[in-house]
């Protein structure tokens, strides 16, 4: 079949472009099925955040290297993983999806507290461990999994199907609980079934059912989220008790202006105002010391993630690969969405970290597995559609 | 679970699907991207300002820098109200794991009382904003410090701040005069102005303390200052200095304050001196007094209660708010009246039969002495304090000319320049009976009067301005308690001073002065013991007052009773005759013995201002001679 250069690309194939004169890069970075665009942007934020951190940190460099080493880890494991074949990841999948729910009821039954909260598994001396973070990969590709076995657009028997497999774990993650986790699981489940091309009349009527849920959600909430919720409508009740948190963010924010404070100059930051500075707060410290040029260019550099993660998706080569690659990057922009809407004071607060900003080891390690799976459904093409 | 592959499966459509499904995506994700851009916009560029001032407001802290308060000296120099440091016990309970574990750490240590305990239980929890530090104990002992200071890193968030808090040295001596600073209260903080008494704690309550309280308080200053959220202080940004209150200096005499409450001493009385020129009060004394130093670090209910129910009313000011009836001692002002008014010259003389009897009626108004003084003219009549002769001119004078020149001597007026709290007294007049008992005023009624009974009421200060003036031979100075406030003297003529006293002819203040020394020195006179040994000439004038009842809900049993109802003692004098240094009026309650007791007292003051140092009988002695001297001296 001829096809021209730019309609063989549009559909996925693989593709040489004509007279090209960087044939035998291209070809290396095929051959360790690495995307080198989408790992440049990383290591651009994740080196960004380094310097972020060393501000918000109260410039402690023990805590940059931390977490420089985790990134070390991190962009191993995307390597690793993305030398996997999605036929060996599909093959995985539902070991690991059951592996993730039994460690969760097992968290539910005998899990180790920690910040008020049930959410991790300890062996004695060998690991701790959250399960929740396996379930951010392993949910997606478990319904991109089943959904890439049956006729798509799904049908109704398929859909209440993908709403088991994602509520068992949402439900369990929910009552350590860790709203912002399940949150997150939530997402990549669902943008699995959205992406396989749920009908809009079911995206309807799902919509409404939850509006109508909603009532009873507030009332299975612990006092702590209502309290939560309560203080983003009105933080001016409670400035000294839980409204701190987020007059302190917005005045951060808001103080920093068009050029910022300056790189370690916050006075916010620096002088201990803005609780959880180097955590899930940490957008708030960019946002007062680089300003408002600062923040655009940061979440420029989250758009472009998105939208070459997306284009990413879009040129792998099966079902599975695509809902999988979807699913994880617009997940990624749950993260950055949530938190730095919450940050600013337009969503209530969730803990949700500002993904490879945010100190934090787990997490960052999950997010470039994920791309480690983004970049192998995307770099292995020998796996070629009928 | 095992995925069994369908059969119906179409790729294409699914790529299409995913692809439709995915551009949508990427439009959403762009669109809230471009949610969270315009917020940050609203917040970093529209809010801009707003923001700032709030990171601003959190950053730097505005500190009050509280004035020192003035201090205040008597007339040499001696200190009566110091400042002293003191240390405070706070908390920061931000920085306490257990706050009640902690309290009782406290407890335990400072071996607090259990009322205590429950106090710093209370303020433990008294403050404005985070890591603002609580005031749990004020005015620690050394024994406190001591022991904080060495379990000091078994408690963290507990410190001790210094302050300074007033002191008064000679506090019981002092107390009326100098009045007291306590803390501010509810009331007083709606009235304050906010920015002067920023972080000030306490406030002038009574006496000159309250008097001169915004001089001596002066203006607070602040200092900005970065803190972090901890409230720790990172640097100072900026700074005004507090103006510290002016000092002032007293026209009191310490020794002679020390020497008139130790004449007084277990007695209930007043004696207030003034210098006649300057019109300067060198001793102004009620007794009993009080700790005044009790009531700066806050005085415990108990011991106010024991105060307040005291039978001798210690917290009471007798010197300015007590009201006694003057008796005789008006006598020589009366004279003054009569000679002013043309009523009567010194020459002119009445027969006294031993009483008065008005027209048209037949009772008798007695003299004291049942026979009667027989001749009596203007200075025997002082001398002999006899009644007869002021029953005679009183009526002629009759109650509106009357009233009209006592007032004139500052009877029923508030008569000094700085004292706080001043009672005007009770000076009777046909207006103030009418409004009072709406009766109209019977002539029998000005006869009273005329030997300072009756309605009249004097306070122990306005009996020793009438006298200060009458020494000065009618030239009005008004009494006042402030000599020098900072470097500023306080000058002679003062403003609203009432116009002074003449007489036609200006040797009948001799006259006048002649009959009242006749009272120490003559062999007629009232308190002629009182006179010997003088060296230098004395005028005075004796009294007593009748105590008709006592209050309703008091409760004394016989013997109280008894003592309670005998006789006040009055005495004034001045001295030197020739060039007066000294007035004195002295009121001893329930003396007995008639007016002689007040008499010694008011010479021991003469004495002690006027001689050497070496000549001044002690306090003892006098006592000795007092108690011999009973009832060497009849009635008046």
């Amino acid at each position: 079949m001829a096809m021209s250069y730019l309609s063989r690309r549009l559909r996925g194939y693989p593709v040489r472009p004509p007279n090209s004169g960087m044939t035998r890069r291209k070809r290396f970075w095929e051959r360790i099925h690495i995307d080198p665009w989408l790992l440049i942007l990383l290591l651009v934020l994740m080196t960004a955040g380094l310097g972020v951190l060393y501000s918000a940190s109260g410039q402690r460099l023990e805590t940059v290297i931390a977490q420089a080493t985790r990134f070390m880890v991190a962009i191993g494991v995307l390597v690793v993983l993305a030398q996997v074949s999605p036929a060996t990841l599909l093959r995985w999948t539902p070991l690991a999806y059951v592996m993730g729910l039994l460690m969760l009821v097992a968290v539910e039954l005998v899990g180790d507290m920690g910040m008020g909260a049930q959410r991790w598994l300890v062996i004695p001396g060998v690991i701790r461990f959250q399960p929740s973070e396996l379930m951010k990969l392993a949910m997606p590709m478990m319904v991109a999994a089943w959904l890439s076995r049956h006729e798509l657009p799904p049908r109704l028997r398929d859909v209440a199907i993908c709403a088991l497999i994602i509520g068992g774990p949402v439900v369990l993650i929910a009552k350590q609980p860790d709203l912002g986790t399940s949150l997150l699981v939530a997402s990549a489940g669902v943008f699995a079934v959205l992406l396989a091309g749920l009908s809009w009349r079911f995206i309807l009527a799902l919509g409404m059912m939850a509006a109508a849920a909603l009532p009873l959600l507030w009332m299975n909430l612990h006092d702590y989220q209502r309290q939560r919720v309560l203080t983003f409508l009105h933080p001016d009740s409670d400035p000294l008790g839980s409204g701190w948190n987020i007059i302190q963010s917005t005045t951060a924010i808001g103080s920093g202006g068009l050029w910022g404070k300056g790189w370690l100059e916050g006075t916010q930051s620096q002088l201990e105002f803005l609780p959880e500075r180097h955590t899930d707060f940490i957008v708030a410290v960019l946002g007062e010391e680089f300003g408002l040029v600062g923040m655009l260019v940061v979440l420029m550099v989250y758009l472009l993630i998105v939208m070459r993660g997306l284009w990413l998706a879009a040129t792998a080569h099966d079902t599975f690969g695509r809902l999988v690659g979807g699913a994880i990057i617009l997940t990624f922009f749950i993260y950055v969405f949530v938190n730095v809407g919450m940050v600013s004071g337009i969503l209530p607060v969730v803990g949700v970290p500002l993904p490879l900003v945010s100190f934090g080891g787990t997490s960052s390690v999950t997010l470039m597995a994920g791309f480690g799976i983004l970049m192998s459904i995307h770099g292995h093409r020998r796996f070629l559609p009928r | 679970m095992r995925l069994r592959r369908d059969t119906l499966k179409n790729p294409q459509q699914e790529l299409r699907i995913f692809r439709s499904r995915s551009l949508l995506a990427a439009l959403v994700v762009t669109t809230l991207t471009g949610l969270l851009m315009g917020r940050l916009g609203y917040l970093q560029v529209v809010q801009h300002e707003v923001y700032t001032t709030r990171s601003e407001k959190n950053r730097v802290r505005v500190e009050p820098l509280p004035p020192t308060r003035g201090l205040i000296h008597d007339r040499n120099g001696v200190l009566l109200a110091d400042n002293r440091p003191t240390y405070n016990l706070m908390l920061i309970r931000e920085r306490v794991e257990d706050v009640d574990a902690t309290l009782r750490q406290l407890e335990e240590l400072l071996e607090l009382s259990e009322e205590e305990a429950d106090a710093i239980r209370v303020r433990a929890g008294q403050r404005q904003r985070p890591f603002q530090p609580a005031l749990l104990l004020s005015d620690l002992d050394e024994d406190q410090i001591a022991r904080l200071a060495v379990n000091r890193h078994r408690l963290p968030g507990v410190e001790v701040e210094a302050q300074l808090l007033r002191y008064y040295p000679d506090a019981e001596i002092m107390a009326h005069a100098l009045g007291y600073v306590g803390r501010i209260n509810a009331e007083e903080l709606k009235s304050l102005d906010a920015g002067r008494y920023a972080g000030t704690h306490f406030i002038g309550k009574t006496g000159v303390e309250r008097y001169y309280e915004d001089l001596l308080h002066g203006q607070a200053g602040l200092r900005k200052v970065e803190t972090n959220a901890r409230g720790r202080v990172l640097q100072e940004l900026g700074r005004t200095d507090p103006v510290p209150g002016k000092d002032l200096t007293l026209t009191l005499d310490k020794e002679l304050q020390t020497l008139a409450y130790e004449l007084l001493e277990e007695r209930r009385g007043s004696i207030v001196a003034i210098a006649p020129q300057t019109g300067e009060i060198l001793a102004m004394v009620s007794a009993p007094g009080f700790d005044s130093n009790r009531f700066v670090t806050g005085i415990d209910v108990s011991t106010y209660r024991g105060l307040q129910e005291d039978l001798d009313l210690p917290l009471f000011n007798r010197a300015i708010r007590g009201h006694y009836p003057p008796g005789s001692t008006i006598k020589p002002f009366l004279a003054l009246a009569g000679l002013a008014e043309g009523e009567i010259t010194p020459e002119e003389t009445i027969y006294d039969p031993g009483y008065f009897q008005l027209p048209n009626d037949s009772r008798r108004y007695r003299n004291w002495l049942r026979w009667g003084h027989g001749r009596v003219d203007l200075e025997r009549s002082i001398a002999v304090s006899n009644n007869t002769y002021y029953y005679s001119l009183a009526h002629e004078l009759g109650i509106d000319r009357l009233h009209e020149r006592m007032s004139a001597l500052g009877f029923g007026q508030r008569v000094a320049h700085d004292v706080q709290g001043e009672s005007p007294g009770l000076m009777p007049s046909r207006e103030w009976k009418r409004g009072r008992f709406d009766q109209p005023w019977y002539p029998g009624e000005t006869l009273s009067v005329g030997i300072g009974q009756g309605y009249w009421q004097v306070t122990p200060l306005q009996l020793a301005t009438a006298t200060a003036v009458l020494a000065n031979r009618g030239e009005w100075v008004k009494p006042r308690l402030a000599r020098r406030i900072g470097d500023e003297p306080v000058p002679v003529e003062l403003p609203e001073t009432p116009p002074d006293i003449t007489v036609e002819n200006d040797d009948w203040w001799d006259r006048i002065f002649s009959g009242m020394e006749k009272v120490v020195s003559g062999h007629e006179g009232t308190a002629r013991r009182t006179g010997e040994g003088l060296e230098y000439r004395m005028g005075g004038k004796s009294g007593t007052a009748q105590v008709f009842s006592l209050g309703q809900d008091q409760r004394y049993d016989a013997e109280e009773l008894a003592e309670r109802l005998r006789d006040h003692a009055l005495f004034v004098a001045f001295a030197p005759l020739e060039d007066p240094e000294i007035a004195v009026a002295v009121i001893v309650e329930n003396a007995g013995g008639g007016s002689a007791h007040a008499a010694h007292l008011a010479r021991a003051m003469t004495d002690a201002w006027l001689l050497e140092e070496e000549e001044v009988p002690d306090v003892d002695e006098l006592r000795e001679t007092m108690e011999t001297d009973d009832g060497s001296v009849a009635g008046n």
